[in-house]
């Protein structure tokens, strides 16, 4: 059924414009090539009924029928081979070890900003940074326990981070479900091309929440702590909760007395001792943040303060994913572990630097913008394909206020064979691994990898037009 | 068990059973109406009126309908939006429920239940409502059916299964009594009829059809409906799983699993009401019931109900688990996405 298919331009990940398949797409293809295209339809329509009946969706925001969509599926998997991903979760571990280090800094004696490796003035004026726990011992000194980062590849398949996701990186779930989906319809295919499995996720997941646990608790109580049924990742929050064998509350579950925090159960009041948090820190404890929060519970961050509990992740992450952070990554590699950066970023131009502010402004229409601190592909001027006046309202964003804004040349993804249109044809892809921090780095083999199913598009968000695949990682290179 | 997973529990539990007693007393009222000859416009609605009582929902509908014919009455209950009690918002709810403690119910469980949802929100459900009520609310019952079956075959035996089936007796419970309240017109305020009329006779049948019993009673009474028979058997037959005293019985059970508390004690409100109620329904007879006066018993019978399920909340839910503002959190719960940045 991929015979047909053809390189279109970019880095292509299952063809070669030379030698053709690549050697770890060889097997999968030989296998998928003897698929007939009514049993591949089959397949797909059972898949695709399959997720709506189990619920595995997200919710679409502003819909008055509260309509849920399941996050489009691609039946074409994403193929990586062993020492690629090797080389990915040396990088990664590099990456996540540093970004600890760094946070640790700046919120106990900020050396990295008094030996002017960062201008102190970038830490201090970010959104997310929160002095308020300046000096505070964080369980373990560990910060970013959960890290979605984000990786592309460019026109030479170089693998590049595009950023860091250090509050509640979301997706997991749809790469254990997809796995699951994979499995049931191609059960022959795994064994034989000899895949790495991901089912142990919420195992490790659950294991680094517990080594954060206060100190002295032998069994402690933890829970995943959800804004409620109406949130986007809703389906993820229990999911995980329901993988670990763990409580799912919302804020209005929790109290708390004398700086320890407990649930309200049908038995009365019981103590928690972890909670993985899947909400921001503004909305986190109404008295200390966002004084308007419902989703919060009053009194958290004493019982933190108290160390009575532990948060993953900690609060204060937030900076980290603050765009302008994301272009000192490597120089906070080489200052804390004094390595050069195994996964290098994309190159970036800040708008407060004024040599890069000069060039940003002159070469706009190439250039891709973002704020510093939106995500979600909300934000953001793509140059090449934007409008002259979003481009003028973008300038006119940027010189008002440089320090909310970077700059980074369009990079064209790789792409990826996918189902679109009755017909195989290139889409854009990019890769989220999930990396945990605990007692060491653990990574989930592979990751949430997303496509953009618009032809030509380089967005792969759900929420604007993206779907997902299984991303494969072999036991070995072929 | 967390007090707001146990209430959504309930709560699914009550909106199935819910649903399927809509369907019950609305598909046998339909087919009833086929049996009987001369209707009229008035005498349409003195068969429909009573189901729109029944439920407990006059005041809503009379807002939204002038009159109670047919179209206007199976609208409210089946698909009525303004209604929130009725079959479609009925599921809806017990899906919204499930959906708030799906980490706690079989995959199994789930799927059915939104299979439903997706179901009744379908161009399709009005299609096949459209082709013939019947079919209709033969897939809602089959559906219901098969939730509870799934819910014995899969759920743990643990406090989850516990409110869950207190949800299921005391909905059941009440409904019985509502269908069986449909026909109090016909009866004399206090006392037994002595005769009844052919049509009569149909109108007690079906109601015998609502609850499932039709089978069930002529094992035992042969095809003698009347309405002190009826009556009997569905509030105090001791072995039919749809009567209000095989329900109670099940209630009691079910809150002593939850507690822990033996037979004969008690230690909160919704015990010791529902074991009063159990042991007068115990120590009744039917010519006591009629003594009083089969309409005012039952009435009497759903505020024991009511108050049962008041108490339940009392003990275990702590406080009402309503937002303040729900629509300023919803905002915030979606508001949260900026993080999420899938």
């Amino acid at each position: 059924m991929l015979h047909k298919y053809k390189v279109n331009g970019g880095f292509d990940e299952m063809l070669c414009p030379k030698t053709g398949v690549r050697g770890h797409y060889k097997k999968f293809h030989k296998l998928f090539e003897s698929l007939k295209p009514k049993e591949f339809q089959a397949k797909r329509e059972a898949i695709d009924t399959a997720f709506l009946r189990q619920g595995v969706t997200f919710n679409v925001y502003g819909d008055a029928e509260g309509a849920e969509k399941i996050f489009p599926f691609d039946l074409v998997p994403r193929i990586i081979p062993a020492s690629e991903w090797e080389y990915l979760e040396r990088g990664l571990a590099q990456r996540i070890t540093a970004l600890n280090l760094f946070l640790h800094d700046i919120y106990h004696e900020q050396k990295i900003l008094k030996d002017g490796v960062i201008p102190e003035f970038y830490v201090l004026s970010a959104r997310h940074f929160r002095r308020e726990f300046v000096n505070f011992e964080v369980p373990k000194g560990i910060y970013i326990h959960i890290c979605g980062t984000d990786l592309i590849r460019d026109k030479d398949g170089n693998y590049l981070v595009l950023e860091d996701n250090g509050r509640c990186p979301s997706g997991v779930s749809y790469v254990l479900e997809n796995r699951r989906a994979m499995k049931r319809a191609f059960p022959g295919m795994f064994e034989s091309i000899g895949v790495r499995p991901v089912e142990n996720y919420a195992q490790e997941l659950l294991k680094s929440l517990k080594y954060i646990a206060p100190a002295g608790v032998a069994d402690p109580t933890v829970v995943v702590l959800t804004p409620g049924v109406y949130n986007s990742a809703y389906f993820e929050h229990t999911y995980l909760a329901r993988q670990m064998g763990i409580e799912i509350v919302e804020g209005r579950d929790l109290l708390v007395r004398d700086s320890r925090v407990f649930m309200r159960t049908t038995k009365g009041l019981q103590p928690v001792h972890v909670i993985y948090r899947r909400i921001d820190d503004d909305f986190i404890d109404p008295t200390v943040f966002r004084r308007d929060s419902m989703l919060g519970v009053p009194g958290l961050i004493n019982a933190y303060r108290a160390g009575n509990v532990s948060l993953a992740n900690s609060i204060g992450t937030g900076i980290a994913d603050d765009k302008v952070m994301y272009y000192f990554v490597p120089r906070m590699i080489k200052y804390y572990l004094d390595q050069e950066p195994i996964l290098p970023n994309v190159p970036t131009y800040l708008a407060s630097e004024e040599k890069d502010m000069k060039y940003i402004l002159e070469h706009l229409p190439e250039l891709v913008v973002k704020a510093a601190n939106e995500s979600g592909g909300y934000g953001m001027l793509m140059g090449p394909k934007a409008s002259k006046a979003e481009i003028e309202k973008f300038r006119e964003l940027i010189i008002a206020e440089p320090r909310n804004y970077i700059a980074q040349p369009m990079i064209h993804l790789s792409q990826h064979p996918t189902y679109c249109d009755d017909n195989f044809d290139g889409r854009h892809i990019d890769l989220r691994p999930f990396v945990l921090s605990g007692e060491r780095v653990s990574i989930i083999p592979g990751g949430l990898t997303r496509v953009a199913l618009r032809k030509g598009s380089l967005v792969v968000n759900s929420s604007q037009g993206g779907g997902s695949k299984d991303t494969w990682v072999l036991y070995g290179d072929k | 068990m967390l007090s707001r997973v146990a209430n959504s529990l309930y709560w699914m539990a009550r909106y199935i059973e819910r649903a399927e007693n809509i369907a019950r007393i609305v598909d046998v009222n339909l087919q009833l109406l086929l049996d009987i000859r001369n209707l009229d416009e008035k005498r349409l609605a003195a068969y429909w009126l009573p189901i729109v009582q029944a439920t407990g929902d006059e005041e809503n509908f009379f807002k939204a309908h002038r009159k109670a014919t047919g179209a206007a009455v199976t609208e409210f209950l089946v698909f009525g939006k303004e209604n929130p009690n009725s079959l479609v918002q009925s599921i809806c709810a017990a899906r919204e429920n499930a959906r708030m403690v799906r980490d706690q119910i079989t995959l199994e469980l789930w799927e059915e239940l939104n299979r439903l949802y997706l179901f009744v929100r379908s161009p399709q459900a009005r299609e096949v409502w459209e082709r013939g009520a019947s079919d209709f609310f033969h897939e809602i019952k089959a559906s219901s059916l098969h939730i509870i079956g799934i819910i014995d075959a899969t759920l743990i035996r643990n406090e989850g299964l516990w409110f869950v089936q207190a949800g299921q007796f005391l909905e059941r419970a009440d409904k019985t009594t509502r269908i069986l309240d449909v026909r109090y017109q016909s009866l004399p305020e206090r006392g037994v009829p002595e005769r009844i009329s052919p049509d009569e006779a149909l109108e007690w049948s079906a109601v015998l059809r609502s609850c499932s019993a039709w089978d069930a009673y002529k094992t035992i009474h042969a095809s003698d409906v009347h309405p002190r028979k009826v009556a009997e058997f569905l509030l105090l037959d001791d072995n039919f799983p749809r009567s209000v005293r095989f329900c109670v019985n099940e209630l009691n059970h079910v809150l002593r699993r939850i507690s822990g508390v033996a037979e004969g004690r008690f230690t909160n409100d919704a015990e010791k009401l529902t074991g009063r109620f159990l042991a007068e329904l115990q120590f009744s007879t039917v010519d006591e019931i009629f003594e009083v006066g089969l309409h005012k018993y039952l009435d009497e019978a759903q505020l024991k109900l009511n108050n049962i399920g008041a108490a339940l909340f009392r003990a275990y839910i702590f406080q009402p688990f309503e937002a303040p503002d729900e629509v300023h959190m919803v905002q915030q719960e979606e508001q949260q996405q900026q993080s999420q940045n899938q």
